[in-house]
């Protein structure tokens, strides 16, 4: 069969066949194949058996705009519906459809974007400031004012953050406590110092990981809970309506999450620290020959409450930042879905970061402290 | 898609045919034994007030909800009886344009309209998105709007956008959610034109679900009217709005009512004048 789309004798062309969408490939094939037509050609188009907007487009492209236009002068045999299909086309193709596309420039985008993220970051961090600024003006006058106090939000939210949390907190602490047991078991029987995994645990859980963990953990949880609660009323336009009625919606909103992120985090915290304690003193009993009272006499005898203190003296600085961060970029949330997950995903990020950093911060200087 | 032959065979058998559909939300009943069929070519407005499942009767027919009790034939075939595969050879030929326009947000609008050429009629992306500014161009947006994403368009942008989209594939049969609300009146106006310019070129049948009476005078051929669960009546406006029912008088002849019935009719005597 020689080509059954286009078929060229003595400088008439006539097209057959089926000019749709699923031939399109082989239309534009055979359109290549036979090339151009001048415009002194004939055209039949009498053997078209169907045509969509794909086929009219080759058709129209092929002609001309112009040509196709009038297609029912010099196609008059052609159905109704299909002539008015190809002038349709035409008018739609009687615009320039090429979009000049812009060259990109690597070496000067590249300096650009890193620009631009540095900026970015210094922009967030004054944000950062200017919110935490905003939060604490808010809160200390309340203060003053029980009556204006919002307790069901509040227990509302203790709940959700703080005490639905418990059971996480509470197994992923007795976990850790149990592999830095094992791990202080490994290290210490080299030197017969065995028993010292109590003191290890002790240390680190009262100390460090107690709160670092239900802190990164509630910044995972919480903050990003915070932000997607913001940013769904932000695009919701909720907050913009609580602000046209003279409402404060950093007193109704933000304010009920920090205080349950105060209330929250220190307990957590301590369910925290007790939780690794027991799984740290479950490795000893059952594998390492220490009792279970050998165990709490050495807590008692070596663990002065200073360490319990210094844990527990950076869980509400850890609340007011991870609570604020997720309020922050809840309001910073604009319009679409999409801005809610970008957002959230950022304050989870955010919070986990000064967490760690404020930690970090905070070792050095109770250690200069001596305490 | 224009067919020549057989049309008056054609003519005779619905594209959709609804027979005793039947759907509840636990033990909400929204349609109870609803019948509805849909002719090649018309363009069927559904109208009934809130909550009447308007909406949920075109993601019956779509298939994006599966009906509780009865048949939906679309296209001379049952859909519930197809596998997976066949299901989605016949999904291939309805274009559904939703409520919000639903674009991917994530693609600029000639890829969101490519997309389709590219997965079903396996185009290659050159090709997909030369056709895609057709497309685009066909339902009056510029050319420039072709690399625009989706958030930084306009309401009545939004709706072209996603109609262009549902006429990727050169549908059979177009489903419209509410195209116009949310649209101003001269955007709206603009659209129903669109809608019959469309429809009188490429021949597709609509299945149109609005709250809006200038569409339906406008653009409609039927009106099919839900209420009390199923439909209640299907005809042409003008037989529908003298339908002897509380609802529907209220509806049609409503002052709004009443203002699309002039607007339509004076539109339509002056085009006669110019003819």
């Amino acid at each position: 069969m020689p080509d059954e789309w286009v078929t060229k004798e003595s400088g008439h062309m006539s097209l057959q066949g089926e000019w749709t969408l699923a031939h399109y490939s082989d239309l534009k094939g055979a359109l290549d194949r036979q090339g151009n037509i001048s415009s002194a050609d004939s055209i039949s188009l009498n053997g078209l058996k169907r045509l969509d907007t794909a086929g009219a487009a080759l058709i129209v492209e092929l002609i001309g705009v112009d040509k196709a236009k009038q297609v029912a002068e010099w196609a008059s045999e052609l159905p109704k519906e299909q002539q008015a299909l190809l002038v349709r086309i035409a008018e739609a193709m009687d615009t320039p459809l090429d979009i000049q596309h812009q060259t990109p420039h690597r070496i000067t985008d590249a300096l650009a974007s890193i620009g631009q993220s540095m900026a970015g970051v210094w922009s967030q961090q004054r944000q950062l400031l200017a919110f935490v600024g905003l939060v604490l003006a808010t809160l200390l006058p309340l203060l003053l004012r029980p009556h204006r106090w919002r307790f069901t939000a509040t227990v509302a939210h203790i709940q959700q953050s703080g005490l639905n949390a418990v059971p996480i907190v509470a197994l992923l602490t007795f976990m850790v406590g149990a592999v830095v047991a094992f791990l202080g078991a490994t290290v210490l029987a080299d030197f017969g110092a065995t028993v010292y995994t109590i003191d290890l645990v002790a240390f680190s859980f009262l100390r460090e990981f107690g709160v670092l963990l239900a802190a990164i953990l509630l910044a995972g949880r919480t903050a990003s809970a915070f932000t997607a609660q913001l940013g769904a009323m932000k695009s919701n336009e909720e907050i913009d309506a609580l602000q046209a009625q003279g409402l404060d919606p950093i007193e109704l909103l933000v304010l009920p999450r920090v205080i349950a992120m105060l209330i929250s985090l220190p307990l957590l915290a301590f369910v925290g620290m007790i939780s690794g304690l027991v799984g740290g003193a479950m490795v000893s009993t059952l594998s390492l020959d220490i009792s279970l009272t050998q165990f709490m006499t050495t807590l008692q005898k070596d663990v002065s409450v200073t360490h319990f203190l210094v844990g527990l003296s950076k869980a509400p600085v850890f609340a007011f930042v991870i609570a604020v961060i997720g309020c922050l970029e809840g309001f910073k949330v604009s319009g679409s879905a999409q801005s809610v997950g970008s957002h959230t995903t950022s304050s989870v990020v955010q919070s986990i970061f000064m967490v760690i950093l404020i930690d970090a911060l905070a070792a050095l200087f109770f250690m200069e402290m001596g305490w | 898609m224009t067919k020549t032959h057989d049309q008056s065979q054609h003519d005779e058998q619905p594209v959709i045919s609804v027979k005793g559909l039947v759907n509840r939300f636990g033990a909400h009943v929204v349609h109870e034994g609803l019948d509805l069929t849909l002719r090649r070519g018309e363009i069927l407005g559904i109208v009934g007030g809130s909550g009447t499942g308007k909406s949920v009767l075109l993601r019956s027919i779509v298939g994006l909800k599966r009906p509780n009790e009865g048949t939906i034939e679309v296209l001379g075939t049952r859909l519930n009886d197809l596998s997976e595969e066949e299901r989605s050879q016949v999904e291939r030929r309805f274009g559904v344009l939703f409520q919000r326009g639903a674009l991917f947000s994530s693609l600029n609008l000639q890829e969101n309209i490519a997309l389709p050429l590219i997965e079903h009629a396996k185009l290659s992306r050159e090709d997909a998105e030369y056709i895609a500014r057709i497309k685009l161009s066909l339902v009056g947006l510029p050319a420039k709007a072709a690399l625009q994403f989706p958030e930084s368009l306009s309401g009545g942008m939004v709706k072209r956008a996603a109609l262009a989209r549902a006429l990727a594939l050169d549908p059979d049969i177009l489903f419209l959610d509410e195209p116009t609300a949310g649209l101003d009146p001269i955007g709206a106006a603009a659209f129903d034109h669109l809608l019959v310019t469309l429809r009188d070129a490429l021949g597709f049948s609509v299945f149109l679900v609005t709250h809006d009476l200038d569409t339906l005078y406008a653009a409609c051929d039927r009106v099919a009217v839900l209420s009390q669960k199923r439909v209640l009546v299907t005809d042409t406006i003008e037989k529908v709005a003298k339908t002897d029912d509380q609802w529907v008088q209220d509806y049609f002849n409503g002052p709004r009512g009443r203002a699309a019935q002039t607007a339509a009719t004076s539109s339509s005597t002056t085009a006669d004048l110019k003819e």
